[in-house]
């Protein structure tokens, strides 16, 4: 294997429009998808745990699909699939449904946990206060299991940033497509996806360190 | 015995704040309670005693619209009756909550949320009440068992003893008509179990109506108005707090009094 020569001043130029291909796709891309993955998580977690067996069941087969498919088929479904039964949608719309779907799978889990490690004992002191099951809910046990999801939750919004890459098959502008044409038109593969990598890695690092700080913040109320 | 039983004689029993019949309760083969009567009088302490398993905890639970009996009625004076069948909804089952609090032997404190928190959280979020009104008797009552300045502490940050005394506090502050105490010292270190007891034997003094579940024969002799002595599911013994734990009539309830009296 050769060493090759580093050509410095294409890392430079390619540097600002790999940075905004994160800053304008990866970033809101992830953003826009954990929030809404969220959502969906927190609804299938409940219908989990809810008393109705059928919304337990359906929920129970969606995330069973989620997560025994890959993420690379779930995108292509949405985008390359619907439109054969008529429904077109547009690469970003696309990539939101597909990342918050499969995101909402695999959180549902998460949750679902964190909200069944609550003790038993702080529903019914809820409840001896007068509180409805909404209300405990609300107010007792879904505060409690955020502190105990954040760590399991944080893993999946760092593998998610990492995933959007996965949108450039679908034509959205996010920084591992704007990497690609870079590198088509300059013929440095290794330097532009290397230096892709690290962006991508600088990313996660910040997050990982985000993740700290939080973790220690709702650490304050629990005894070691 | 029905609220308008005419064969009621005794003077003191006129005044019932709370009356439980027939109270049954299985989990799945297991019957826990078996046709449970009970009376308890307002302003007076009622000491629910009797060896583990008995179902002492079950009856408050139920008394607090945590379980639901299979069959009974309980009547508080002071709202509808509710009498248990399959039939009974949730709602219902729940009515009972706002007449009583419950102190539960493990605390229950809410630990993401201050002292002053737990307290004020019921008052506040359920009953609605102003917040400045609600956060003044909290601090009053958390003043009175002397916890003041740990207002804003997390319960991890107090001792046993501390963390019931908050509890306690927290049921006082629904302005419960009936007070619920499942073995409120049994989890805490033997130095710390004074100060709790203490807070309950002044709130009994106060006038404040309770049903206490303890193995503090001791401490109920000296608090408790009536002594129901259970074993098996079944009320064995019921009486004036001096005669059930000094002379029992019951074989079962002396052998009981005598053990926990005499445990070596
Ligand atoms: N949720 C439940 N499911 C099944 N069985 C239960 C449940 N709760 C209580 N029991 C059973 O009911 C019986 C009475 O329990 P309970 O807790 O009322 O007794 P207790 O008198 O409070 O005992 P202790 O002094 O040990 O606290 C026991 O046999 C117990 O195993
Ligand atoms: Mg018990």
């Amino acid at each position: 294997m050769e060493m090759p020569d580093i050509d410095w001043q294409l890392a430079i130029d390619s540097f600002w429009p790999l940075l905004r291909g994160g800053l304008t796709g990866t970033i809101p891309l992830t953003l826009a998808s954990f929030t809404l993955g969220l959502a969906l998580a927190l609804v299938l977690a409940l219908m989990r745990i809810g008393g109705s067996r059928v919304l337990s069941g359906i929920a129970r087969a969606y995330i069973s699909a989620i997560r025994g498919t890959p993420l690379l088929v779930q995108l292509f479904v949405i985008f390359y699939g619907l439109p054969s039964m008529g429904l077109t949608i547009d690469p970003w719309p696309s990539a939101i449904i597909a990342f918050s779907m499969n995101v909402g799978g695999y959180a549902a889990e998460v949750i679902r946990a964190a909200i069944l490690s609550v003790p038993k004992g702080q529903w019914e002191a809820g409840y001896t206060i007068g509180m409805s099951r909404n209300q405990a809910l609300r107010r007792l046990i879904l505060p409690q299991a955020a502190r105990v999801s954040v760590p399991p939750l944080s893993n999946t919004f760092i593998s998610l940033v990492k995933d959007t890459s996965l949108a450039s098959t679908i034509l959205v502008t996010e920084m591992f497509r704007e990497a690609q044409q870079i590198a088509a038109f300059s013929q440095e593969f290794m330097l532009i996806y290397v230096e892709a990598a690290v962006i991508y890695w600088v990313f996660c690092l910040v997050l990982s360190t985000v993740q700290d700080r939080l973790e220690r913040r709702l650490d304050r109320y629990v005894a070691h | 015995m029905s609220p308008t039983d005419p064969t009621r004689t005794d003077p003191a029993q006129n005044d019932p704040l709370l009356r439980v019949s027939g109270l049954n309760k299985s989990f799945g083969d297991n019957e826990v309670l078996r046709s449970i009567d009970l009376n308890v009088q307002a302003g007076q302490v009622l000491a629910l005693v009797g060896p583990s398993g008995s179902g002492k905890t079950t009856v408050l639970r139920c008394l607090n619209g945590l379980e639901r009996p299979d069959a009974g009625t309980v009547d508080f004076s002071a709202g509808p009756a509710v009498t248990f069948s399959e039939k009974t909804t949730r709602r219902q089952k729940e009515s009972l909550r706002t007449r009583s609090a419950m102190v539960f032997q493990g605390y229950n404190l809410f630990p993401h949320k201050t002292v002053l928190q737990n307290v004020t959280e019921g008052p506040i979020q359920v009953q609605k009440r102003p917040k400045a009104e609600a956060i003044a008797e909290a601090e009053r009552l958390l003043e009175r068992v002397g916890l003041a300045e740990k207002r804003d502490d997390y319960p991890h940050q107090l001792s046993g003893g501390q963390q019931q005394r908050v509890g306690i506090v927290r049921a006082l502050a629904q302005q419960p008509s009936l007070l619920l105490f499942d073995e409120p010292t049994s989890a805490l270190d033997p130095e710390l179990v004074g100060d709790v007891l203490t807070v309950i034997k002044e709130l009994a003094e106060e006038g404040w109506t309770m049903v206490l579940v303890t193995h503090e024969l001791a401490f109920a002799r000296e608090v408790a108005d009536t002594v129901v002595f259970m074993d098996g599911g079944v009320v064995v013994e019921q009486g004036p707090a001096q005669e059930v734990l000094r002379a029992p009539k019951q074989e079962r309830t002396r052998a009981f009094v005598h053990r926990l009296l005499n445990p070596f």
